[in-house]
């Protein structure tokens, strides 16, 4: 019998940078909120300091960082035919876990999803006519234009380094100049750029092509947020990504916003608290708030006027299907929403081997890049392709960490004294160019309940069933040579070439970008919340996170569900709280 | 005589602030006035058992000074444990002569030496404040102190010696700003409590004034900042904002320093501030004598090990990130005489304050369980031999010293 606790006005499942930025929003208006994360406290000073975040066995090898697969995991399987198993070890992808989440162990790649990427449906169907056969694209129901003013406070909190492309409608010299109107320039400068960004770049303008800084959150310079908070230079020292940084340089909750909201009274924190389940009224009408279990196993519910989902996407669609909220997905008939238009990422790239230059990869950052967009989203004609949509190519050097990180070019034994060698003459020497392609919902990709596998708690995980569409393919086969044609104008020696080929594999890593499942959208029958990210069934629930993300552009996702966390808290404050009810009549 | 005389022989004249305590109600603008001085003074810092979350001015902190573990009483205005009992005449003796209501001697680990700067007028407005507060009970641990000083009657000696009660007497050849400022830091503020020098009795010594002083094995360095100070590259804006928001360009404010900022100087109007600049600035000092360069092979090895542990924040050229990362070449902390805080951070690290306008959570981290003795000793003479103020070298045993302290601390 889980203890009863008195209420909240709002509890937050999960305290990564959704969390952070409702309840600094929130408890800004007045409100009394509670965040319950699953993991442990994290903050700079205690857990990332300089003399231990760069230990690469603890945080790349044994995934210091991330969510326990002992503890709970997702099974997994390419298509309905086959039988999931549950990933054991950590793959193709990184669930966080812990205050800050992923937020914590992100590289800081921060990019606004293009004007078209919100109405991915409508736009291509006017521009191409009808979707194919079982591609599920759908329209957000909120604009790039209404988001604008979101993006641009979350790229404030975090001081965002770029420059920007396109002012109010004005392309500007030295930005992106495919991305949609900003109403101000990027808070901070781009980064420096190395030896590998420079050949990258003139060798994009060689072809014709548009390059840019990528907007990052390593920053170009000391920085102090609207909150107070405090950023410091990045050292370029290139332990970002599966790392804390210990040198304040990288955007993140604990770095932008706790602090901050760790001293508001009205604002409280419990970790090591796991959520169960939403619970719901007697009428299903309405939730009651939350049961969670702390780490001695005794069990809590916690009431709450307003419950929002702000853990991992896997997460929130997993916790919205045990609670039984919302049609769960049927792949059969097509009908109902939760678990519906899961999406990945489509990644591949080519790696540059230099003879005599030194491209000293060591010196890097998370978002050190530069990039270019011209196959991106619909920033190129697609007739007589046979795909939509595209991907940002770039040019990062986000590392050299030794363990991970020993490219050597084809034909070098996996082992031995001749891989050594080969690693030995290409540690210095190498640059690599990507493809950060996007993914189309289809309806064959999607999560539900696995019948057999369970967590500690004995509740059903988690079970993606996904596999590469013949849009991800094309897409991938169009935009990779192109990336190839880059990388050979770079200079080097050889280009090996890594394209995305056969069936989706859960092992190699590939990015943590896992979207869908609690998508958004215009219609109840097609989605999981309406435009301001609210439970269509249960109007004070509030979902956040790329789980909303209908399908997954060409790029990384953070800035993006910055900016809908920022818009869906603005409509509770201005919209829903004088009038608690669904924001949009279905 | 260069140094500052704290303690002058003024103590007969006439102060032109302080007024006849009047008979006066209890008025709103008396207990705002009173609560503004309260939090000039500190006085929440000590009187609150911050360690133990403490309720706020119900006392029971315990001060550790050289001499034993005094407890700090309850501030609350309850009849049986705090102040419900006491006059405003109490209040005003023991705030200016640290005489308690029952005529016994307190303590000078209280401020007195310094609060008797303060008008009748002003302590009366601190007593309103006091006891306009909800009142805590809270009995308060017994001293820890041994023979003789535990007999509360041998204060009266330390007193006769250290002690004069005394008024403010502006100086009319001074701005009002420096005069100003010279209340606040040798009254309220009773700055010189922690960074003034210690004789063996724990009285400031007037040669020491505001050249720095050791305190629970803490330097607190010297702040003086005219001409050779120990802050004398520390502009007027710098030291405002280094009290106001707990950042500077030089450092921030830690450990107890932090305290301070946090509870009293942050909250304070920011003309005080200027005030206490102003008044700092105009202090000068004789810059130390260079120290015999220290053996270039120390240098070397020091220069090594602050390039693989310490240059990634406090950049290659010891320049430091301002406002964040504290430059070194320039530290007062580093280049002090009494090298304590410095061995103290590195060993164990730091935390620099946090403030309602930055609310940053920063910390150096500690290097104790990395670096041995001899290392941290070299990195520091390389440090001390390479700034722009030159310091004498460190030894091993220094560390060793200060490594077996924290030990000792942390049980």
């Amino acid at each position: 019998m889980a203890k009863q606790l008195s209420g909240v006005d709002v509890v937050l499942v999960g305290f990564g940078w959704t969390g952070a930025i409702y309840a600094e929003k929130l408890t800004d208006a007045g409100l009394d909120v509670l965040a319950l994360e699953r993991g442990p406290w994290r903050d700079t000073t205690k857990d990332f300091a300089t003399t231990f975040a760069q230990d690469e066995l603890r945080y790349y090898w044994r995934h210091g960082m991330f969510q326990e697969a002992a503890q709970s995991t997702v099974t997994f399987r390419n298509n309905s035919a086959q039988t999931a198993l549950p990933m054991r070890s950590w793959g193709s992808f990184l669930p966080g876990n812990g205050v800050g989440g992923s937020g914590v162990h992100w590289n800081g790649q921060t990019y606004r999803f293009l004007p078209s990427d919100f109405v991915a449906k409508s736009h291509n169907e006017e521009r191409y006519g009808p979707l194919p056969e079982g591609m599920t694209i759908q329209d957000y129901g909120v604009t790039y234009e209404e988001l604008e003013p979101h993006f641009d406070y979350f790229e404030k909190i975090c001081g965002i380094c770029g420059k920007a492309g396109n002012l109010n409608g004005n392309i500007v010299a030295g930005g992106n100049p495919f991305e949609g109107p900003r109403s101000d320039e990027y808070p901070n400068p781009p980064m420096e750029m190395t030896f590998s960004q420079d050949r990258f770049e003139a060798a994009a303008r060689n072809v014709g092509l548009n390059p840019f800084p990528v907007p990052s959150a390593n920053m170009s310079r000391a920085y102090v947020n609207p909150l107070g908070l405090q950023l410091a230079p990045c050292t370029y020292c290139g332990f970002c990504e599966k790392h804390g940084c210990g040198n304040y340089s990288k955007s993140s909750p604990q770095t932008t916003i706790i602090p901050a909201l760790m001293k508001r009274p009205n604002f409280a924190l419990r970790t090591d608290s796991e959520v169960l389940s939403i619970e719901k009224s007697a009428d299903g009408s309405r939730t009651t708030g939350v049961t969670y279990v702390d780490t001695s196993g005794e069990s809590f519910f916690q009431p709450a006027d307003i419950v929002v989902l702000c853990a991992y996407p896997l997460e929130n669609t997993r916790l919205m299907l045990l609670s039984q909220i919302g049609e769960p997905y049927d792949p059969r008939s097509g009908e109902g929403v939760v678990g519906k238009n899961y999406c990945y990422q489509v990644m591949s790239g080519a790696t540059v081997f230099f003879d005599k230059e030194y491209t000293n990869g060591f010196v890097g950052a998370g978002a050190l890049g530069m990039a270019v967009d011209d196959y991106n989203g619909d920033n190129f004609d697609h007739s007589g392709l046979g795909f939509i949509g595209g991907g940002y190519i770039a040019c990062y050097t986000t590392n050299a960490r030794p363990i991970e990180s020993h490219p050597v070019p084809d034909g070098v034994p996996g082992w031995g004294s001749e891989w050594k060698q080969a690693v030995q003459a290409n540690f210095l020497k190498t640059a690599s160019v990507g493809v950060h392609g996007a993914s189309m919902a289809h309806r064959s990709n999607y999560l539900d309940l696995d019948p057999t596998y369970t967590d500690r708690h004995g509740r059903p995980l988690l079970r993606m069933t996904f596999d590469f569409t013949l849009n991800d393919r094309r897409l991938s086969a169009h935009l990779t040579p192109v990336a190839e044609e880059i990388a050979r104008g770079m200079g080097g020696r050889e280009v090996v070439v890594g394209e995305r080929k056969g069936s989706y594999d859960s092992v190699p890593y590939q990015t943590t970008h896992n979207t869908g499942g609690t998508i958004m959208g215009t219609d109840p029958q097609t989605s999981v919340c309406n435009r301001y990210c609210q439970s269509w069934d249960l109007p004070n629930l509030f979902v956040a996170g790329a789980g909303l993300f209908p399908q997954n552009a060409g790029y990384n996702p953070t800035d993006t569900v910055g900016a809908l966390a920022y818009w869906s808290v603005d409509a509770i404050i201005s919209k829903y709280l004088s009038q608690p009810g669904p924001l949009v009549q279905a | 005589m260069r140094g500052f005389a704290l303690i002058s022989a003024i103590s007969c004249m006439a102060s032109v602030t302080a007024t006849a305590p009047a008979a006066q109600e209890l008025s709103s603008s008396q207990v705002e006035r009173g609560r503004y001085l309260t939090i000039a003074g500190d006085c929440e810092a000590c009187h609150t058992d911050i360690e133990n979350d403490g309720l706020p001015f119900a006392g029971g902190r315990a001060l550790g000074t050289p001499f034993g573990t005094i407890y700090s009483p309850n501030l609350t205005p309850d009849d049986a444990t705090g102040l419900g009992r006491w006059t405003r005449e109490d209040f005003h003796n023991a705030l200016n002569e640290g005489i308690d209501d029952e005529g016994q001697h307190l303590y000078p680990a209280m401020p007195y030496p310094y609060y008797t700067l303060m008008s009748r007028d002003e302590t009366d407005a601190i007593f309103a404040y006091l006891q306009s507060l909800e009142p805590v009970h809270a009995e308060d641990p017994e001293n820890d102190l041994p023979f003789p000083l535990n007999i509360r009657m041998s204060v009266a000696g330390w007193k006769l010696l250290f002690f004069e009660d005394e008024t403010f007497v502006p100086d009319p050849d001074r701005s009002e700003d420096w005069n100003r400022g010279r209340f606040l830091v040798d009254g309220p503020l009773h700055c010189g409590g922690c960074h003034s020098g210690k004789n063996l009795l724990g009285a400031s010594k007037e040669d020491e004034y505001l050249r720095g002083g050791l305190l629970e094995n803490w330097f607190a360095p010297n702040i003086r900042a005219g001409a050779g100070g120990g802050i004398a590259h520390w502009e007027t804006d710098d030291i405002v904002e280094f009290l106001k928001h707990g950042r500077a360009k030089h450092t921030a404010p830690m450990q107890r320093m932090g305290e301070v900022v946090s509870i009293s100087t942050q909250h304070l109007r920011e003309e005080d501030l200027r005030a206490v600049a102003t008044y700092l600035k105009s202090l000068e000092d004789e810059i130390p004598e260079v120290e015999d360069a220290p053996e270039a092979a120390r240098l070397e090895t020091g220069a090594g090990i602050y390039f693989d542990n310490c240059a990634a924040c406090h950049a290659a050229d010891q320049s430091g990130v301002p406002y964040f990362f504290a430059p070194l070449s320039t530290s007062n902390k580093v280049h002090a005489e009494d090298p304590s805080s410095a061995i103290r951070i590195i060993l164990g690290g730091a935390r620099a304050q946090p403030t309602d306008t930055i609310p940053s959570m920063l910390a150096m981290p500690p290097f104790s369980w990395k670096l041995s003795d001899a290392q941290i000793a070299d990195l520091l003479t390389y440090l001390r031999g390479t700034g722009d103020r030159r310091a004498g070298p460190i030894s091993a045993s220094q560390v060793a010293e200060m490594r077996d302290y924290l030990a000792e601390e942390e049980h």
